[in-house]
């Protein structure tokens, strides 16, 4: 292993160095300075995120099992920034809780080490390599979510996570076995090649499935989605809804735009369903949910079931397409949670009445809310109406017209809930409304990049062009 | 920067400026301001587009064109003809005269205006595309600012009003938005690359199964906005709730953009759709005419009357565009001007009766001519206007409908409609002559009758603003007509 295969795995290098100096940060501060690793961890993934946008060449390493290319060095910048926009806006909650708990650090390297394992999952190239990324990515998060101790329904998000992704990930497993089982190899490279619509592969695809499909929380597989995140921290909800989503999505559309795409035939009859029912029965259990945390929750099994329309179509289109709405839904969820986390830290709020009359005491957080979900819902000119509209056509280019047509009902259905939050921010005065609160720096500068995004990502039009040409390699 | 980019750029100005404004003064003197700018240019746009077309023989005059998302061929195109030329005018018009009836906005000033002027920014962004992506970005913007601004500061059942409207407007423009990928994916028929822009489109032979497909989405689509029968159910309910000006903007400019679109796109572009289908939407909009006329007389709030008359009169509009023939379209363009003029005035003079009684309700008005002579002279005069007087708007824009409805190549089907929908126009007569009987020359209701303070100067520099292009359009129709009918030849070529 020389010099240039180590930049290709820079990434996970660097992150890996974060988390070492962050233990070694845990033993050296002492007990009275901790609140000080919080700044020293966000200092040190802001430069990470930085250095992460030079360039990378494509190339593969360790024998066709770690491999990288423009599209996943671009998607791995994209987690970086979400993941950073977090940390700013989860900086207080960790600052006024947990660092007195004296347990700051171990958020940060739990959180990071789940990071590094999406790195890995998303930059496979076989199915062991994939499997390991799968566990890193996702165990870190089971300590995550029961990370609030003296909250039992925190302790009970946990487990609720760590079993019911353990049973997914066994399924997911055994349907990879099945696969090595007919064609004799683990190598994404070796599948293309022998792969063949026996019913031992199709059975070992389905199952396989199952398994990212449950941290995208497709149904039928979202039952854990709402519970954990209303129990979790909201961080962790955050995190999960938009940070584990969006690389399970990417990894997903790797696979089955690469390894299964001569399965596309089968593939595509199940997203066609499993699409219709995540996008129905996300938005109409949204429509009933006063916590905003599940309100979040079921509107993100809405949003997963709205990218199930790019990937139907296999196509450079549709890949580009994904990558592309991932990211605004990235900006958009995160400005949503921001706003939630801000409320929630200062008055310990988190129900939909609670934010009755918020236009009146705290103007600006309710038009950051408004722009997210107006984001969330489509709705022009903020981004979100681009990313949709784009997957509408890229699923019209394939001739799905009644599914297309069955998504903008739920577009509809959707907006009726997003105005909900609109109509108690705005529409309705309230003598016991949140008092005015003046946000930390790191909080406003979470929410100033996300509100940033929302409105330029959609009409800088060269962005998608150059997801557009790095699509190009996939298909 | 072109002169339609302005029209765009201006009202961002205009919202920018009111961010940083603070209280009712200067947030109305600003919005005054940026209104009055936009009049003058969309007056300015006239005599440029007057002078334009002797030296332009193109369909669109005045167009630009900056690619935007170039994998999907999405273009920032934009350019007018005739028809959105007078359109923007009415904009124009209607919002300063909006901005002026909302002079003592006491709640939340500034969000309201700035919601006022982002509504028109949609407004007049659909009256200048070519393009149908920026024309449906357009669209949606111009829709989303209602629920705010009814939800905000109407009254009544505010916040059902508020969601319905929204509800049954965006959805009506997510089915649009299946028809718009339809046309999107059909562009390429005849071997080129698959395009938005509207000019392109329609020199395509899209096949005729995909129009038959499309053409209603694309219709109900567009039509909704028009309040189409049976999807009128979110106009009286919203337009009631609806403070005043809100009210004369939205039945004033944004249900044109229903006819508009109907006309642009869908039957411009889908011309076998349109011919295939019209039988059955001419049904509609012919039914739409005669329920919201016999609706108006059963009402007895005055925001209630006028919202199902704007049903009645802009069915009209529809049924005109339906019959496929060019006078009658010619009708349709000066009903929907004189319409958005009339049920403004109407809407602006509602909110100054009810801001001085408090009550809408017609059984608690009566006499209001001695005490309001101004309001009330101004109420008969817009109430002949409305029912077709020779000399005002409506008079012009009828006439050309139904001699257009009836003409010889009509067949029978068509008259017996056109019959039918004539008998509205008596049907019309009745419910604004009760009407103006009733609450303006009938005997006096109030007790504190001297209490009632006159017409402000805001008052009417709003109605005035409104009532000239009324009779301006009443007495001298050939400058208009003539402007329209040079931008219908190419849809008398397309579609007939």
């Amino acid at each position: 292993m020389n010099f240039s295969s180590f930049l290709l795995m820079r990434q996970e290098i660097i992150l890996l160095t974060i988390i070492l100096i962050l233990v070694a940060a845990e033993i050296a501060i002492s007990k009275t300075k901790k609140h000080s690793v919080v700044h020293l961890a966000i200092f040190l993934f802001g430069i990470h995120t930085i250095v992460g946008f030079f360039a990378m060449d494509s190339s593969s390493l360790f024998g066709g099992m770690f491999r990288t290319s423009g599209l996943i060095h671009f998607f791995k910048n994209v987690l970086n920034v979400g993941v950073l926009i977090l940390l700013l806006q989860s900086a207080d909650w960790l600052q006024e809780k947990i660092v007195l708990q004296n347990r700051g650090t171990e958020f940060f390297i739990l959180l990071f080490s789940s990071l590094l394992g999406m790195y890995f999952m998303i930059s496979a190239g076989d199915f062991l390599m994939f499997y390991l990324g799968l566990e890193l990515s996702t165990l870190p998060v089971a300590a995550l979510a029961a990370f609030e101790v003296t909250k039992r329904i925190s302790s009970e998000a946990g487990i609720k996570f760590i079993l019911s992704a353990a049973l997914a990930s066994g399924v997911s497993l055994f349907g990879i076995s099945m696969l090595y089982s007919t064609s004799g190899s683990i190598y994404f490279d070796d599948i293309i090649k022998m792969i063949s619509s026996t019913n031992l592969t199709l059975l070992g695809f389905i199952l396989f499935f199952a398994g990212l499909a449950f941290k995208i929380s497709l149904v039928p597989f979202h039952f854990w989605t709402a519970d954990v995140y209303e129990g979790a921290p909201i961080s962790v909800a955050s995190y999960l809804s938009v940070i584990s989503k969006g690389a399970a999505v990417f990894i997903l559309m790797i696979l089955l735009f690469t390894v299964f795409k001569t399965l596309i035939h089968v593939w595509e009859n199940i997203i066609y369903v499993v699409a219709l029912a995540t996008m129905f029965i996300g938005n109409l259990f949204a429509l009933r949910q006063q916590n905003m945390k599940r309100f979040l929750a079921f509107s993100s099994i809405a949003q997963a079931g709205f990218i199930l329309l790019g990937l139907i179509t296999g196509t450079q289109l549709g890949t580009a397409t994904i990558i592309y709405f991932v990211m605004i839904y990235i900006f958009s969820n995160l400005a949503a949670f921001g706003v939630v986390q801000a409320i929630s830290l200062k008055t310990g709020k988190e129900n939909m009445n609670d934010y009755e009359g918020l236009y009146r005491t705290n103007p600006n957080l309710s038009l950051v809310m408004m722009l997210a979900l107006f984001s969330l819902a489509g709705i022009p000119p903020v981004a979100g109406f681009f990313g949709k509209f784009f997957l509408f056509t890229a699923a019209a280019s394939e001739g799905y017209y009644l599914l297309v047509f069955l998504a903008v009902v739920n577009v509809t259905i959707s907006l009726y809930y997003y105005l909900l939050v609109v109509r108690a921010m705005f529409l309705r005065t309230n003598d016991q409304a949140i008092p005015y609160f003046k946000n930390k720096l790191y909080m406003r500068l979470g929410l100033l990049v996300t509100v940033v995004g929302i409105l330029v990502i959609g009409l800088y039009s060269p962005l998608y062009d150059y997801i557009f040409e790095l699509s190009k390699n996939l298909n | 920067m072109d002169i339609l980019t302005l029209f765009i750029i201006v009202p961002i100005i205009t919202v920018i400026a009111l961010v940083f404004s603070k209280g009712l003064e200067r947030s109305r003197v600003v919005s005054m301001i940026g209104s009055f700018i936009q009049l003058g240019m969309a007056i300015n746009l006239v005599f440029a587009y007057l002078k334009e077309i002797k030296v332009n023989s193109n369909i669109m005059v005045f167009s630009k064109d900056l690619v935007w998302f170039k994998n999907f061929n999405i273009h920032y195109n934009i350019g007018v003809d005739g028809i959105s030329v007078a359109l923007i005018l009415l904009t124009a018009i209607v919002v300063l005269a909006g901005v002026f009836i909302s002079w003592k906005m006491k709640e939340l000033p500034k969000e309201f205006f700035i919601s006022l002027i982002v509504l028109s920014i949609g407004v007049y962004g659909v009256f200048i595309s070519i393009d149908l992506f920026t024309l449906f970005l357009f669209f949606e913007i111009a829709v989303i600012p209602m629920y705010l601004l009814i939800g905000i500061w109407g009254s009544g059942p505010r916040e059902y009003s508020a969601m319905k409207l929204t509800l049954m407007l965006m959805g009506a423009s997510a089915v649009l938005l299946v028809g718009i990928l339809g046309i999107y994916f059909n562009s390429n028929a005849d071997g080129g690359a698959l395009t938005f822009n509207i000019l392109e489109i329609a020199k395509v032979h899209i096949p005729i199964e995909a129009q038959k497909l499309f053409f209603p989405f694309v219709f109900i689509g567009f039509a909704v906005i028009s309040a189409l029968f049976p999807f009128h159910t979110w106009s009286p309910d919203g337009h009631a709730s609806a403070p005043t000006a809100v009210s004369m903007l939205h039945a004033g400019v944004l249900m044109k953009l229903g006819g508009y679109g109907v006309f642009r796109i869908a039957m411009f572009l889908l011309p076998e759709g349109a011919l295939h289908w019209s039988w059955f939407f001419i049904i509609l909009a012919a039914i739409g005419v005669v329920y919201g006329a016999f609706s108006a007389i059963r009402q007895s709030d005055l925001k209630y009357i006028n919202a199902y008359a704007s049903v009645s009169h802009l069915g009209l509009v529809l049924f005109a565009l339906l019959t496929l023939n060019k006078i009658a379209w010619n009708g349709a363009i000066i009903q929907s001007l004189s319409h958005g003029l009339l049920t403004a005035l109407f809407f602006a003079l509602i909110g100054m009766i009810y801001g001085r009684t408090h009550t809408r309700d017609i059984t608690k008005l009566g006499g209001l001519m001695k005490i309001l002579p101004f309001i009330g002279a101004i109420y008969v005069i817009t109430g002949l206007a409305y029912l077709g007087l020779p000399g005002f708007s409506g008079f012009v824009a009828e006439m050309n409908i139904f001699v257009g409805a009836f003409q010889q190549n009509s067949d029978t089907f068509n008259r017996i409609l056109t019959i039918l929908v004539v008998s509205s126009i008596v049907v019309t007569s009745v419910y604004i002559l009760r009407l103006v009987g009733k609450i303006m020359m009938g005997p006096l209701e109030t007790n504190d009758v001297n209490d009632l303070p006159k017409a402000t100067w805001y008052e009417k520099t709003g109605i005035l603003l409104l009532m000239i292009p009324v009779i301006g359009i009443g007495v001298a129709p050939f400058w208009l007509s003539e402007m329209i009918m040079k931008s219908l030849e190419p849809f008398i070529q397309g579609v007939l």
